[in-house]
């Protein structure tokens, strides 16, 4: 009876088995890297918006205050975006004939909202306030990177668990005076002063770490 | 049946992550101008509207604090078209908004408290409201830390304690 197994038979199996293992190694490692890679989190990307908005422009160089459009960050869960009369309250006057600004224009004749394409998103299982952020001296810069320096609105960090939790389990290094939640910049202060300014404001608002990583703090 | 369970368990992430409810600002076509925050209706009376109107109604008593939360609200809503100082010298107008006038207009000095309130609340020629977004105590605060600015623009440099003349000549250094 002639052989049915040739010598090199299991040859193809040891191979398919070994490049299987390396396959299932790669993709964990590649997934691993994938679900914290820009292209998962959207960190740095920018969307289209219906005008091009410019953050750069309007809060970096002109200077305006974020509160000045979204006056809800202080008492409110939602930061809030501009109603298009804000737009107007400058743009009734300024760029009244620009193309760039027909939307702003058209919203506000028609009387419907501008529709944004939002970045800074949670799904919808996870809950955050603002106001108790700010009012606890979490400046706007920890979550949403140097927005004053963006000509369009990106998302300056990943918006992971993770990033939320490395916060909460230790946030006196993060902490600011509340009436300067909106600086941007605070590169003038160093490791130390944040440090024993942070202890303090732990102490004075008593913050406990231990009870800010309970699930149902930011699943209810 | 392994696999539907999974299969289920998937399809209730996506659920999750994006649940049949309308969050603000998403798009829902159930309304005309399909936006899920809708305008009041008509003749709407907002909660606790009377407690606002007489807020509004009556001046609150002049106090360190109600400055300071004055210079701070006045920093972020006002600034940018009537300046720091309150001269009008703001960066838009510097961009071509018609010019503010300055706060140490005589007629300006000579107008109570509640003419600035008024101004907040309902615009001035093409000053637009901030009834939306300054509340009305907000608006005693700011109207008393504009007296505060009337008070500074008239005040010549030299009648400043000398304290207050060391630290102007820091500051324009
Ligand atoms: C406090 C005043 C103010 C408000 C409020 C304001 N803008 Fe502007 N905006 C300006 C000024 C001033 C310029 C011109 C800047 C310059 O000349 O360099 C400008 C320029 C622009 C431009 C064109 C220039 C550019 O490249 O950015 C666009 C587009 C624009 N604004 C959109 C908007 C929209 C949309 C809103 C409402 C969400 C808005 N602005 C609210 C003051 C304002
Ligand atoms: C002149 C008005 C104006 C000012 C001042 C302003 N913003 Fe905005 N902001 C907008 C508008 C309009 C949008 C929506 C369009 C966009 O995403 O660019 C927006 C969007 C955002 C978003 C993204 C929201 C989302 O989920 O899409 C963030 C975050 C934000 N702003 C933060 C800030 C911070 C921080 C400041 C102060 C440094 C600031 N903004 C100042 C008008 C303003
Ligand atoms: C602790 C982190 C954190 C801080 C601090 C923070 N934000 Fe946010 N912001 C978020 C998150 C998370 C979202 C998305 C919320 C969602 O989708 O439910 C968001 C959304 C926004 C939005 C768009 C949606 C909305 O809420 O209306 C704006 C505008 C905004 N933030 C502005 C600001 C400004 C201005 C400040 C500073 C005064 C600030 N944020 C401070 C985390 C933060
Ligand atoms: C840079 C620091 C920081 C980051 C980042 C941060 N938080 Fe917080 N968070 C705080 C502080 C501080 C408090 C106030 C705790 C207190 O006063 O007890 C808080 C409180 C909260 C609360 C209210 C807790 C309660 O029950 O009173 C929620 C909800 C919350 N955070 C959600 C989030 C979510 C979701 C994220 C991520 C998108 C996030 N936070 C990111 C610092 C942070
Ligand atoms: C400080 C806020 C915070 C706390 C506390 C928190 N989470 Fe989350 N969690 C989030 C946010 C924000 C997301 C969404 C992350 C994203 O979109 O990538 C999330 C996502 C998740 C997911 C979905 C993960 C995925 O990849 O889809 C699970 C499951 C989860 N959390 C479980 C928990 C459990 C269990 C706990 C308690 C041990 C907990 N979380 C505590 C903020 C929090
Ligand atoms: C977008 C620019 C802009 C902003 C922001 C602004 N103003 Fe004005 N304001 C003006 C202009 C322009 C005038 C002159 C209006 C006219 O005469 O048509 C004016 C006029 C005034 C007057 C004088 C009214 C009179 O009787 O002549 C007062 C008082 C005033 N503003 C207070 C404020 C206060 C308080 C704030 C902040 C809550 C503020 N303004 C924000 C542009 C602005």
């Amino acid at each position: 009876m002639p052989q049915i197994f040739t010598p090199s038979a299991d040859t193809w199996p040891r191979v398919g088995v070994g490049l299987g293992i390396v396959a299932v190694t790669a993709a964990i490692l590649l997934g691993a890297g994938l679900v914290q890679s820009a292209y998962v989190t959207s960190v740095d990307w920018v969307v289209d918006q219906p005008v091009p908005f410019s953050h750069l422009h309007h809060a970096g160089e002109l200077g305006i205050d974020c509160r000045y459009c979204h006056a809800g960050v202080e008492s409110a869960p939602n930061a809030g975006l501009p109603a298009t009369e804000v737009c107007m309250t400058c743009h009734s006057q300024i760029w009244t004939g620009a193309p760039m600004l027909a939307p702003v224009r058209e919203s506000l004749a028609k009387g419907e909202p501008l529709r944004w394409n939002r970045v800074a998103r949670l799904p919808d299982y996870a809950y955050f306030d603002h106001s108790i952020h700010v009012s606890r001296g979490v400046p706007c810069v920890e979550c949403h990177g140097r927005v004053d320096e963006m000509p369009l609105m990106k998302r300056g960090e990943p918006f992971t668990m993770a990033f939320c939790l490395d916060c909460h389990r230790d946030p006196a290094p993060h902490l600011r005076p509340p009436d300067q939640v909106t600086r941007m910049d605070w590169s003038d202060w160093t490791a130390e002063r944040a440090a024993d300014y942070g202890r303090r404001a732990m102490e004075a608002h008593h913050i406990e770490p231990s009870r800010l990583d309970d699930c149902g703090v930011c699943h209810r | 049946m392994r696999r539907a369970t999974l299969l289920l368990l998937a399809l209730a992430a996506c659920e999750m992550a994006d649940q049949p409810r309308y969050d603000a600002y998403e798009p829902a076509p159930l309304f005309p101008n399909g936006a899920s925050v809708q305008p009041p209706p008509e003749g709407a009376v907002a909660r606790g509207y009377p407690a606002r109107a007489a807020t509004l109604a009556t001046r609150p008593p002049l106090t360190p604090a109600l400055l300071d939360r004055g210079r701070e609200r006045y920093a972020i809503a006002c600034v940018p078209c009537h300046g720091i100082a309150g001269d009008g010298d703001g960066v838009v107008p510097s961009r071509g908004f018609p010019p503010p006038p300055s706060f140490a207009e005589p007629r300006l000095r000579a107008a109570p408290a509640a003419t600035i309130v008024d101004v907040i609340t309902h615009g001035h020629g093409v000053m637009y409201s901030y009834a939306d977004r300054v509340a009305p105590a907000d608006r005693w605060a700011i109207a008393a830390y504009v007296r505060a600015l009337q008070t500074s623009l008239g005040t010549p440099a030299a009648d400043l304690p000398e304290a207050d003349r060391a630290k102007l000549a820091e500051a324009g250094r």
